[in-house]
């Protein structure tokens, strides 16, 4: 009986959890189809806030930038984070100092990377655009790529390596043919991963655009419209946001079963 | 052995190189910085000074430090019971149901930051859900504003980092092995005594991990405060964010992220000393 009672009461605090995470985005996810527009009254379906979106031209313009920026940081983080990966598996001493900056991106707040940043371009005089957000991103989105991938070279047959250069094959053809078709699932979800994570963030992205109209992101772009009040435009925006990210998740989570770091 | 397995310092320089100029230099940047004068018209002089660090411990930045310690530490609290009884409630569950619960539990976490806020803020403005349930129930009178205050600004940040806090406690609650409760019981213990006595100090650690996690993310933020605080009120966050955006005293705001580090840092030593400590504990006693 007693345990009958407690199994109950974890049922109920369960579902309050459940209520909690999922009602906030569930609302704003039904009110983006609310033709009204109005939070407080169903006044039927209809798509016509998402048509609203693409013939509005600064979002469009920010998404388009968004796009950019997570496509080239994510390559670039890739490649980087990658050879990280696989030079520090490697590597049968574990240095504390690198394990240290490699693990920092991740731990850093944001705002003080993001300070960091700006000052750093001002000081060297750099023009701040989509470019400089570009080289931003790289730095905690490499961090990411590496950390998966590590993952994966934790159970890695280091012979198959040897067999391959004892066979004659070069470093290069071992990397190409051996180490990179083992490791692609983990790196396709790394990539992944970091570009989530690029389209998301605002912070960053925030602090090292430039003062220009034309380096502004979509996240840069909500928050911007965020401060005016709610709009039917925007809670259609957050769906379509929010569903580019769940999906290039859901992706990464296929493809490489418990790699996400913090799962 | 192989030339890469050698050289591996080849694999790992462009990463490094790149961490090195856009990470390492640009803090060494601001720690620096915060010891400079600030120039006459916002630019940085280059003399030595400790004024950026006094002026922070300035009654008025000292209690901006204050409140924003007070509302991170409110909303660490906060998340740190829901977050440790959704996980308990989780490990209770039948084996197999478990990583889906988790992961649903773990989901939201994913989705893009300013999004979650601005659901909040769709909930709890003026002419919001809240208001509106409260209309169709009948009520006529004058509501209590919702947004803008501190109760919106905490009530956001437990909603952002929640997830973590079920996911940090999850782990040590899942390893408890369920025998050793049912020793407490055989030997006499309520239900009430084994939690208290036996599983709430050997799963602690995931509730500190919570804490630690949500009282660092919410002490700097700034926009959650931004959103959901209306600029009623100002954290840190704001402060920072005023002094390189607006203010343009980028000294002074240098020397308040570094205070920010500087308790950030502390905690989460603090936390990892305790956790180590937990466990050695905990391996000297069985």
């Amino acid at each position: 009986m007693d345990h009958r009672k407690s199994t109950r009461f974890m049922l109920l605090v369960l579902s309050g959890v459940f209520a909690f995470l999922y009602i906030p985005i569930s609302v704003l996810l039904a009110l983006s189809f609310n033709e009204g527009g109005l939070p407080t009254a169903w006044t039927g379906f209809s798509v016509k806030w998402y048509g609203a979106l693409f013939s509005n031209q600064d979002i469009l313009g920010a998404a388009l930038n968004t796009l950019i920026v997570a496509v080239v940081s994510t390559l670039m983080a890739t490649a980087l984070g990658t050879l990280l990966a696989i030079g520090v598996e490697i590597r049968r001493r574990k240095g504390r100092f690198l394990e240290t900056i490699i693990f920092a991106p991740m731990i850093i707040p944001d705002i003080v990377l993001a300070i960091a940043l700006l000052s750093f371009f001002s000081m060297l005089n750099v023009t701040m655009g989509l470019h400089t957000i570009i080289f931003s991103h790289v730095v905690f989105n490499l961090a990411f790529v590496c950390a998966v991938v590590r993952a994966r070279l934790k159970n890695f047959d280091w012979s198959i390596v040897e067999a391959s250069t004892d066979l004659g094959a070069s470093i290069l053809t071992t990397l190409r043919r051996i180490v990179l078709p083992v490791l692609m699932p983990a790196i396709v979800a790394g990539a992944l991963l970091a570009f989530t994570l690029s389209v998301d963030e605002f912070i960053i992205a925030f602090f090292t655009a430039g003062a220009g109209r034309d380096s502004i992101t979509l996240p840069m772009q909500i928050f911007a419209m965020i401060r005016f009040g709610v709009t039917p435009e925007i809670n259609a925006l957050s769906t379509i946001v929010m569903s580019v990210s769940l999906v290039a998740l859901a992706l990464s989570q296929r493809l490489n079963r418990g790699g996400l770091p913090g799962q | 052995m192989t030339t890469i397995e050698r050289r591996p310092e080849f694999l790992i320089a462009p990463a490094l190189a790149w961490l090195t100029v856009f990470m390492v230099i640009p803090c060494l940047l601001i720690l620096a910085l915060a010891f400079f004068r600030r120039g006459t018209y916002g630019g940085v002089e280059y003399t030595f000074t400790l004024e950026n660090l006094a002026l922070v411990f300035d009654p008025l930045y000292a209690g901006i430090f204050l409140k924003s310690a007070t509302i991170a530490g409110t909303s660490a609290m906060i998340a740190a019971v829901i977050g440790y009884m959704a996980a308990y409630a989780i490990v209770s569950m039948p084996k197999r149901t478990q990583p889906a619960l988790l992961f649903f539990a773990v989901l939201p976490f994913w989705s893009n930051y300013l999004v979650r806020t601005y659901a909040w803020i769709v909930l709890l403005n003026r002419e919001g859900l809240i208001t509106g349930i409260a209309r169709w129930m009948g009520y006529e009178g004058e509501l209590p504003r919702l947004l803008y205050t501190e109760g919106a600004v905490v009530i956001g940040l437990v909603y952002n980092y929640l997830p973590f806090v079920i996911l940090a406690c999850y782990a040590p609650l899942s390893r408890l092995n369920p025998e050793i409760s049912e020793a407490s019981r055989d030997l006499g213990a309520t239900g009430w005594t084994t939690f208290r006595r036996v599983i709430l100090p050997m799963t602690v650690t995931g509730i500190a991990t919570g804490f630690v996690f949500v009282f660092v993310l919410s002490i700097g933020n700034f926009v959650t405060p931004a959103l959901l605080g209306g600029g009623q009120f100002q954290m840190i966050g704001n402060l920072v964010y005023a002094q390189f955006l607006t203010a343009n005293d980028w000294p002074f705001g240098a020397a308040l992220s570094m205070i920010l580090i500087a308790i950030m840092m502390g905690l989460l030593t603090i936390q990892t000393f305790a956790t180590e400590r937990a466990s050695g504990a905990r391996h000297g006693t069985d």
